[in-house]
């Protein structure tokens, strides 16, 4: 399935597809529905220094083709993660992508040196989660700091370092340059959207947090005009992601310049629906005209 | 768990809107089924509805080869669910959740304590219980006479209590008021519904062993996405209810 191939940073994805973090944990519960060896990779869920036990409930909450989440990077921490969640992933043959949180540039990069001590491929930097009180979003919205951020763990890693940049910005095209200056191997786009929904009966914000992150189809036009618009800004790989639910979303995505893309929201809706997307693609490509995912990646720009 | 592509066989709506589902279901499946397990089910087809809807298992029939679900109209997905018709395709994930410990209980009698919504897994398991030679009391609470359902069929498994919040039908109160009034003690409870009623039971009830059912709402349904998390009673850790629930040990999880 060479048509299916791509070489990223540190990533050689037998097929573009991966699941976005946060909506996979680290994989043992949906390996119980096809073997996780068909995927091109898996983004774990993010990893912070310590324990999080997340906000309270309700954390989620449905809206027209989408909905919001603020699960607040609930997570064991990042030794327990290494211990007792990644040696499950060694046995299966793709590159995992650990996905790196943080309330400070110095937790960042404690986590990301705690990492070496496991067989990642690759590192996703997380300053762009809207669910936090501290962190999180605050590195991902003003370049310089996401720049400073992105060096930091960049020194302190040993494997590529992918930026997922947050959508909640003026200018993304400024954030993205600027991490690729400080020296992003790559980056991944988008993560979610804040957003609120309002219970009618109670009169307040359903989610407990107030504000949550909106993800799935209702989300896709963003992420393909961000992504469109990063593209020609900048010379490193993009992982896209952002309401993709069947391979045509898939080959969208590649057109705009993504090089590989993440499914999140849809695998809630269908467990199944990395390994059917995997096993669409080639026709899909096929009835549009393309040889190969490489042959597709930026093809939807004017001057391609 | 599988993910199941399968259909209606009939659907009627047996109290204020409150609709008895059932499905086809192969009997190799069902024979893997617990009492207080769920199924987490699509709704319609397309985008809309990007989320399951977790609905209780509320009774199986090996013979007929099928599962009763019995939901109540909150929105518009369950809405949808509730315009399904006979033969409709339904997509759902079977079985979700650990479901009531039933080997493990040595009881004499037992409490059926349900609320509202909460009821229907009651059924089930009841079943499961007097098959096993256990006598057993139900208690079920509603909010008002229209609101009823199930009640002839928990007398198949023994007494049966109904309150009703406003006292439109049986005893005026709730299930704590009618534990209270009937003096009512089993070796064991089991229990489920709203969480203001669970705290009751587990208060009015803190010297029996008892199991209570939980909500929440839910994401993936599998417990990979950590939306439906309820905190352990030392605050030290946290319990996903799809995964590790719903069903849990009294004064396990904070309510």
């Amino acid at each position: 399935m060479s048509l299916l191939k791509v070489e990223l940073p540190g990533l050689a994805l037998k097929n573009p597809i991966m699941p976005a973090s946060g909506c996979f944990s680290f994989g043992k519960e949906y390996s119980q529905f096809y073997d996780l060896s068909k995927l091109g990779s898996i983004m774990v869920k993010a990893a912070t220094l310590h324990k999080r036990l997340g906000n309270d409930t309700p954390r989620v909450a449905e809206t027209k083709s989408g909905m919001l989440n603020a699960i607040g990077l609930q997570n064991p921490g990042v030794e327990t993660i290494i211990n007792e969640e990644l040696p499950f992933l060694a046995g299966f043959d793709l590159p995992v992508i650990a996905n790196v949180a943080g309330s400070t540039i110095e937790e960042y990069e404690q986590v990301a040196t705690a990492l070496r001590r496991s067989d990642i491929a690759a590192i996703e930097l997380n300053i762009s989660c809207p669910n936090v009180k501290e962190g999180g979003v605050q590195f991902g919205t003003d370049p310089e700091v996401a720049a400073e951020v992105t060096r930091r763990v960049k020194q302190a890693a040993n494997v590529p370092v992918y930026v997922k940049l947050s959508p909640n910005v003026t200018d993304i095209v400024a954030i993205a340059k600027a991490v690729e200056q400080a020296g992003a191997d790559g980056l991944t786009m988008i993560n979610t959207l804040t957003g609120m929904t309002i219970d009618l009966n109670k009169r307040r914000p359903l989610l407990s947090n107030g504000v949550g992150g909106l993800s799935g189809p209702a989300i896709k036009p963003v992420a393909i005009r961000m992504i469109y618009q990063v593209y020609e800004a900048v010379n490193i790989p993009i992982i896209g992601m952002g309401g993709v639910r069947d391979a045509e979303d898939v080959l969208e995505f590649l057109l705009a310049g993504a090089s590989a893309v993440a499914v999140g929201t849809a695998n809630f809706e269908n467990p199944l629906v990395c390994s059917e997307i995997i096993d669409d693609l080639p026709f899909v490509l096929n009835k549009y005209g393309f040889d190969s995912v490489t042959d597709a990646i930026g093809k939807g720009h004017i001057d391609a | 768990m599988k993910k199941l592509e399968t259909h209606v066989v009939s659907i009627e709506n047996i109290a204020k809107a409150t609709f008895k589902l059932v499905i086809h279901v192969q009997a190799d499946m069902l024979n893997t089924i617990k009492p207080g397990q769920f199924v987490h089910i699509k709704v319609g087809e397309g985008t809309e509805h990007m989320l399951r809807r977790p609905i209780s298992i509320c009774d199986i029939s090996n013979t007929n080869e099928t599962m009763t679900l019995i939901f109540k109209v909150f929105g518009k997905g369950t809405d949808q669910l509730a315009k399904l018709t006979e033969g409709h395709a339904i997509d759902l994930l079977i079985p979700c959740g650990n479901g009531y410990p039933m080997d493990d209980i040595e009881a004499e009698h037992v409490l059926l304590i349900g609320g509202g919504i909460g009821v229907p897994p009651l059924y089930y398991l009841g079943k499961q219980l007097i098959k096993k030679g256990i006598k057993v009391t139900s208690i079920l609470g509603f909010q008002s006479a229209a609101d009823v359902f199930y009640e002839d069929d928990f007398q198949t498994l023994g007494d049966v209590f109904v309150a009703t919040n406003d006292g439109t039908y049986g005893i005026h109160g709730f299930v704590t008021d009618v534990i209270n009034e009937q003096s009512l003690f089993g070796d064991y409870y089991f229990s489920c519904g709203p969480t203001p009623m669970l705290q009751a039971v587990e208060t009015k009830l803190k010297d029996t062993t008892g199991y209570l059912s939980l909500e929440e709402r839910m994401g993936c349904g599998i417990g990979a996405c950590y939306a439906c998390v309820v905190k352990t009673t030392d605050g030290e850790s946290t319990k996903k209810v799809c995964q590790d629930g719903p069903v849990f040990k009294a004064n396990e999880v904070q309510l």
